[in-house]
């Protein structure tokens, strides 16, 4: 079953073709914007920006390492420096570049992770970013935020090239459903609640999030009302809906397409576990890589459905 | 006041980089931690790009956009580039006593939040030329003629990252760029030959389509002229590979020491004594 099938939603772009439009459109209101590329900028969709703005990019060849700190270079020289590659590429290898040349000097970079999760499909896990996350949030003052939709993609790449600092966007390869059909009000560290309920809360971002409203109409189905929250902002994460939605709905899921470990999952946990401990369930890939084939049937065995949301939720219920 | 370079004479060069030394000595020392022997191997270079000449930049306000700017990748050799900095006037000498202490500006390695007037955070080594690169491309994109120097230490060239970089800034042509290669023949655990022999740079960074000079590092007239070669240069990235001694200046010291690399160790009180009279 297709993404926001139950719910219906319609499909439409995915995150990265929305980024793609997005850069591209908003550059000429941003002049000091620059991209830096390490030779996938046909995936990450900046070659949109790059076509139209030639003088305004790099493409350094593949090495992520010097492309990274190439950015950090141009944003101490007061660029606004948006570096793409694969989010596994961009933040595994080249995490160390990450840390020194942009983080540590909190310079003006934006790191855009294209191809994350599971979801990319048949190219198989070693082009899977699903430890992306955890190594971006871990990093002091890097903002760090999953769109699910192509609405909310092209707010927060607007928001990003705003806000002054180290921004990491994470996208995905294939099309995703429109949550939001009329525009929505995007702020880093705001979430967005997408249903009403006060029985239980499923906290989602990217993909996911089609997933959660899936499974709030099941639930629903059987009398039971769940608050579905976007949580786009992992970093700096929402801690006022999280704390309302505990005590209002004293339960919360959490579905990330990305390891067990230092996510969304992890982020939410430590807002309750210091404020308003309740009971949770987790769905994600857990603590395993995942393998080849086609997407649909990836988020099916390694448990990414609505209906594992369902579950999950039944089992704190 | 605006970016200027300062130009002193050969001999007040040399008398530069002989207080600048003593400098090193002292605040390493004070410190009771620190890299001076890498610190002594690049003096030579660092001062006469602060006082030779080179580097156009203004200690009141360190950030002018129209600033040359140097930047050091072996981060660890910071105490030259801080007593050249306060020499220079960015701050007085005796702050940098303060060096590694807690709450100081003088940190282990270079942190351009904590200081203006450094451009760019360094330490894990490997960074420095694609930062340099960076600012380079910049400082092109707002037709600014800044200069863009970047030391490397001949230990640190065995980070790919640093070739990645030579082929980044060949194909950019970014004849604002110039890297500087330290190569002092030493480092962490011993010589750079025994540990991780990549010499020789010359004709390999050559290849890498740039314009490179190979001079003795640690003679001011040689170094001057190296640089002032390298401005020539307008079409493609430059490298000086400056063969230099770690610790030189007190290398009879060292040797009585037993230890000629001295990587990472500050001079007892009663040997940087006999140092700073040495360069007296």
């Amino acid at each position: 079953m297709a993404i926001g099938e139950i719910s219906g939603l319609k499909m439409g772009q995915a995150t990265r073709d929305a980024f793609g439009e997005a850069l591209r459109d908003l550059g000429d209101q941003f002049p000091e914007v620059v991209t830096v590329d390490g030779d996938v900028g046909n995936s990450t969709r900046t070659e949109w920006f790059a076509q139209k703005f030639p003088n305004r990019s790099f493409n350094v060849g593949i090495a992520e390492s010097n492309m990274v700190s190439v950015a950090g270079g141009l944003a101490a020289q007061g660029k606004t420096a948006v570096v793409a590659s694969f989010a596994c590429f961009l933040l595994n290898n080249a995490f160390d570049q990450i840390r020194m040349s942009v983080a540590f000097p909190n310079l003006n970079v934006k790191l855009v992770g294209s191809h994350a999760g599971i979801s990319i499909g048949e190219d198989g896990p070693s082009q899977m970013g699903i430890e992306d996350v955890a190594l971006a949030s871990c990093l002091p003052g890097v903002t760090v935020c999953v769109p699910t939709d192509a609405v909310s993609t092209q707010a927060a790449t607007k928001a990003m090239l705003e806000h002054n600092g180290p921004v990491y966007l994470r996208l995905g390869r294939p099309k995703a459903p429109v949550v939001y059909p009329d525009g929505c009000d995007f702020q880093f560290g705001k979430s967005i609640q997408l249903t009403d309920g006060d029985d239980i809360t499923i906290i989602a971002n990217g993909l996911m999030v089609g997933m959660a409203l899936d499974a709030a109409k099941s639930l629903k189905d059987s009398g039971i009302a769940a608050r579905v929250i976007d949580m786009h902002t992992v970093k700096p994460i929402d801690e006022e809906a999280i704390i309302k939605a505990a005590t209002e709905t004293g339960r919360i899921v959490v579905a990330e397409e990305h390891l067990a470990a230092g996510g969304l999952g992890s982020a939410v946990s430590m807002v309750t576990a210091r404020t308003r401990p309740v009971p949770m369930s987790f769905v994600n890939v857990g603590d395993q890589y995942a393998e080849s084939g086609d997407p649909d049937g990836l988020l099916e065995k390694y448990g990414l459905t609505a209906g594992n949301i369902v579950e999950a939720a039944r089992s704190i219920l | 006041m605006g970016v200027t370079a300062t130009q002193l004479s050969l001999d007040d060069l040399k008398s530069k980089a002989l207080d600048i030394r003593k400098e090193i000595i002292r605040m390493t020392t004070e410190a009771g931690s620190g890299h001076p022997s890498s610190s002594l191997s690049a003096t030579e270079v660092v001062t006469a790009l602060y006082f030779g000449g080179f580097l156009r930049v203004d200690p009141d306000n360190p950030t002018d956009p129209a600033r040359d700017r140097f930047i050091m990748s072996k981060g660890h050799a910071v105490p030259v580039l801080y007593a050249a900095m306060a020499e220079r006037g960015y701050f007085p000498v005796e702050d940098t006593m303060t060096l590694r202490k807690l709450g100081s500006k003088f940190e282990g390695h270079p942190n351009m939040k904590r200081m203006p007037g450094i451009e760019a955070s360094t330490g894990s080594l490997g960074q420095g030329l694609s930062i340099g690169l960076g600012v380079a491309l910049g400082c092109k994109m707002d037709n600014l003629d800044s200069q863009v120097y970047v030391m490397i230490g001949d230990g640190e060239m065995g980070e790919g990252q640093v070739w990645e970089a030579m082929a980044a800034a060949q194909k950019y042509g970014t004849g604002n760029l110039t890297a500087i290669i330290d190569q002092n023949g030493y480092q962490q655990t011993g010589a750079t030959k025994d540990v991780l022999d990549q010499k020789p740079f010359a004709s390999k960074v050559e290849a890498f389509g740039w314009h490179v000079q190979t001079i003795p590092g640690n003679d001011m007239e040689a170094v001057v002229k190296a640089l002032e070669t390298a401005k020539t240069v307008t079409d493609r990235p430059t490298c000086i590979v400056s063969e230099t001694q770690k610790g030189f200046g007190i290398l009879p010291l060292l040797e009585e020491a037993g230890d000629t690399n001295f990587h990472g160790k500050p001079l007892p009180p009663e040997m940087a004594e006999k140092a700073l009279a040495m360069l007296s």
